[in-house]
């Protein structure tokens, strides 16, 4: 049998210039009266994906699933399921489940009761339907609770009451609204895990919308970040975190330090930029920036070495002094205000217990990184 | 908060609450009164009751009363139970401050205007007063204390309910009678309850649109006590009152017994 990870590391359809889409958004607007909500959007998604929609509150992303579920008819554009265009579909024939924020569950219904739910809208014979509600209820172990009221169970378990509900029907895509944004810290971690066995077992397409760019990158496929209703990228988390687009991406998932300069000269990959400062930084993966354009460098605080010394043949290596720093057991956070005032900040990993040279409060420290550690970006 | 039992609370408590039930507690004793006399105490009889059940003029008042509030009531909540539908839901529509101001009006106007007004309207379209006349009357006045009732619920419902209905494959029509209705049952059979006692225990607009045949019960009081108070009034006054309280009693000891349960059922679940 294959293990997750082998089957998701062969699991590229984007990348096939042949592979049709299963969910298309083809220029899609949506306007609420002045505000638009959606701006002139288009987004592939492929069947069995798990994609991310992710974005800070008002980006545009819950609109996005609504129009999928049918609550919501775009301003202009189409979104196209399978070949087949979404408009005028109302919510109750459209072959995709929500699974909503606030769960949604029917108070006045036990766990079996909003189970079947959906079944019984299908006319499907009773003795099918108490075997799929029994299914469910294994599926997500909640077998002795099937004639529990929603109020007598607990978070977590509603959670996954109303996961099955959504599941029941077997759509062919399972839209998620934050599905684990009311949940603490642990659960939530467990329960991605589970979600992403689920969606692989069943084999559905998932499309996620989330503000917890971790969950984000733990869960998805691809993720498509959003800000006020447009793309701003659609990458996979490694490409997202690593090779981000945008200054906007870039600053968007993970921390990042920047640094503003001008390209000063450039030979075939390799680029020599040149801060307000006077600081050079040569980067290797340059991208399409070109002499004398205006750029940014960003570079991720674990690509940068912090030392009290300078390491011999660095390429690129600034001083200047430790102002801050935060132990968190697994590694040291230090905040290294460099001699033209910026604030750079280099995580290290503790992977000793003891350290030899530490650093510490005031004192001289260099930091330094190799050409290829971060990205030049212009947009 | 510490309750001070001073002399002052003690004896501003027993004053509020003289003010309140001490007439009707005189009214209740005197029912079991043996005299004739109202307000002369002659030993403890149950004959007034007897009286009462014998007394055809008032119990037919009796029976009149309960169709009129059962009718009124039930149709009074449709209509109410929609209006308060469309004014949470339809938020944006032609005329909705007009239809909103119009569904609420009969909750301030003056009794006597809304009584005079339908008198007005049944003799323009000559229509004849009697048991109809009542009742229509009353849903007229009573719709709007279901429409209150109901919309302060459907304010605090969640949409996502519905639309999770519709999600997983019921039509609008469905929906509503799966999930919005038994959800808000409870402010219904609240707003039902309302409208019902609002209208047995209605004078005004009632004499104003009642005719021969159609008296209610408390037409035919009122009618009574102008000839002279009789302890028959009293009985029938207190089986009223009993009635009243034993619902609401029971009411308030169901919804007790069903916060008690759910507040135990909420925390055994936070356990795990």
């Amino acid at each position: 049998m294959k293990s997750l990870g082998s089957i998701r590391r062969d699991f590229a359809p984007w990348a096939d210039p042949g592979a049709k889409p299963y969910i298309s958004f083809e220029n899609v607007t949506k306007k609420f009266g002045d505000f638009i909500a959606v701006n002139d959007l288009s987004l592939n998604i492929y069947e069995r994906e798990f994609f991310a929609l992710l974005g800070a509150s008002g980006c545009g992303k819950s609109t996005l699933l609504r129009m999928l579920a049918g609550f919501d008819e775009p301003t202009s554009g189409r979104i196209l399921l399978d070949g087949q265009d979404l408009r005028g579909i109302p919510p109750y024939r459209r072959p995709v489940n929500m699974m909503f924020q606030s769960y949604a569950l029917f108070p006045h219904m036990t766990v079996e009761g909003n189970i079947a739910f959906g079944l019984k809208q299908d006319n499907m014979p009773k003795a099918e339907i108490e075997a799929r509600v029994k299914e469910m209820l294994r599926l997500v172990k909640l077998e002795q609770f099937a004639k529990r009221k929603p109020h007598q169970l607990s978070g977590g378990q509603r959670q996954r009451v109303a996961l099955a509900r959504s599941v029941a029907k077997r759509p062919k895509v399972l839209l998620l609204d934050e599905p684990l944004g009311a949940l603490d810290k642990k659960l939530r971690e467990e329960t991605q895990f589970e979600l992403m066995d689920l969606q692989q077992s069943l084999g559905l397409t998932f499309v996620v919308v989330t503000h917890d760019q971790e969950e984000a990158m733990t869960m998805a496929d691809r993720i498509a970040i959003l800000d006020k209703g447009e793309v701003m990228q659609v990458a996979t988390p490694a490409e997202v975190y690593e090779a981000p687009g945008s200054r906007f991406v870039a600053g968007f998932v993970g921390n990042v330090n920047m640094f503003e300069g001008r390209v000063a000269a450039r030979d075939a990959g390799i680029a020599r930029i040149t801060g307000a400062s006077g600081a050079e930084i040569i980067v290797e993966n340059a991208g399409d920036a070109e002499t004398g354009n205006a750029v940014s460098f960003a570079i991720r605080p674990e690509k940068i070495k912090v030392s009290s010394r300078r390491p011999e043949g660095a390429v690129n290596a600034m001083e200047g002094e430790v102002f801050d720093l935060a132990y968190l057991g697994d590694m040291t956070v230090y905040h290294v205000r460099l001699d033209d005032g910026q604030v750079v900040k280099a995580s290290s990993l503790n992977a000793s217990r003891v350290t030899e040279d530490p650093l510490t409060w005031n004192d001289r420290a260099w930091i330094s990184f190799p050409p290829d550690a971060g990205v030049v970006l212009t947009r | 908060m510490n309750a001070t039992w001073s002399r002052f609370n003690i004896v501003s408590i027993v004053l509020g609450f003289a003010f309140l039930y001490l007439p009707i507690v005189l009214l209740v004793i005197f029912s079991f009164n043996a005299s004739k006399l109202v307000t002369v105490w002659g030993g403890f009889s149950t004959q007034w009751y007897v009286a009462l059940f014998n007394n055809r003029g008032l119990m037919d008042a009796a029976w009149v009363t309960i169709r009129v509030g059962l009718i009124s009531a039930t149709v009074a909540t449709v209509l109410g139970t929609l209006a308060a539908l469309t004014l949470t839901r339809y938020t944006r529509f032609r005329g909705r401050v007009l239809f909103s101001g119009m569904v609420f009006a009969p909750l301030v106007m003056p009794e006597v205007i809304t009584g005079l007004s339908l008198l007005l309207l049944f003799v323009a379209i000559g229509f004849d007063r009697g048991f109809m006349t009542v009742t229509l009357a009353h849903i007229t006045f009573s719709m709007c204390f279901v429409a209150v009732v109901v919309q302060s619920r459907l304010m605090s419902f969640d949409r996502s309910l519905e639309e999770a209905a519709m999600d997983l494959g019921a039509p609008p029509v469905k929906t509503f009678f799966q999930i919005t209705l038994p959800v808000i049952m409870p402010a219904i059979v609240s707003g039902w309850m309302l409208a019902f006692t609002l209208s047995i225990d209605d004078l005004v607009i009632s004499s104003f649109t009642s005719g021969p045949g159609a008296t209610t019960l408390p037409m035919k009081i009122y009618s009574q006590v102008r000839l002279g108070v009789t302890p028959e009034i009293n009985a029938a006054c207190t089986l009223l009152i009993a009635i009243v309280a034993i619902g609401v009693i029971i009411a308030s000891l169901a919804n007790k017994r069903r916060e008690v349960q759910r507040l135990r059922d909420e925390q055994a679940a936070q356990r795990g």
